[in-house]
């Protein structure tokens, strides 16, 4: 049976907002990693997509995007894109809940990624999403780093928490 | 106040609060502008596309409705 193991803390956003929020020293002593993301971010917007990288790298990275608002619905095209978040027009404290699982994180194969979410809201178009994505890179993943889009902050009260998955 | 980054040290449990440097500053920037210029790519081609698919149901003197349905 898998069980989830949190690694390190919970990270809550304060006051000030957080530019980005980062996961460093991951072991490679799981089987796969999930990430849990609450985000509002600073972006003049109902929405924001959080992008993720990998050991401090922002290169290689693809991916495929479902996404609906509750009026249509759509596929494009993505790089780093891995959660959605709320933005600042978005109704007052509302979030977008995201999981990002990655499986076989420490192996040497290319990293794949998967992520679900939602975005809380009072107002009638609210985005789903579901990304499949790529990072073409062979290295163990040791860092996990989730920057807002477009926003230039993680607004408070936006959490992150990393778990890794164990076979055992 | 500097914009600052949250890093959790997984290996010591650590959480600590720092400014960003003058690269991750310029990275963000990048990214935004990478970002928006992706999404106005994807948006312009859709509308193309949209475009010409509603000149050729013109061609064809069928209805954008009508053209949709031979391809359902």
């Amino acid at each position: 049976m898998a069980t989830y193991i949190q690694i390190g803390s919970t990270v809550t956003v304060g006051a000030g907002g957080a530019a980005n929020i980062d996961f460093t020293s991951i072991p490679s002593t799981y089987t796969d990693l999930v990430v849990k993301v609450c985000g509002r971010t600073n972006r003049a917007a109902v929405f924001d997509d959080i992008l993720i990288s990998f050991n401090g790298s922002t290169a290689s990275f693809t991916g495929r995007e479902l996404y609906g608002d509750g009026a249509a619905a759509a596929s494009i095209t993505t790089a780093r894109a891995a959660s959605i978040a709320t933005g600042a027009n978005a109704t007052a404290s509302t979030f977008g809940n995201s999981e990002i699982y990655v499986p076989n994180y420490a192996g040497s194969a290319n990293k794949s990624f998967s992520v679900d979410g939602v975005q809380e809201t009072n107002a009638t178009t609210a985005y789903a999403i579901m990304i499949a994505g790529l990072w073409s890179n062979t290295a163990a993943i040791n860092q996990v780093t989730l920057t807002p889009s477009v926003g230039t902050l993680f607004s408070q009260y936006s959490t992150a928490s990393l778990y890794g998955i164990s076979k055992s | 106040m500097a914009d600052t980054k949250i890093i959790v040290n997984c290996e010591t449990g650590e959480v600590s609060e720092v400014e960003l440097t003058a690269e991750e500053i310029k990275q963000r920037e990048a990214d935004a502008i990478a970002y928006a210029k992706a999404k106005a790519d994807e948006e312009q081609a859709a509308a193309e596309k949209a475009e010409a698919k509603a000149a050729i149901a013109d061609r064809l003197g069928l209805t954008p409705d009508e053209l949709a349905l031979l391809f359902a």
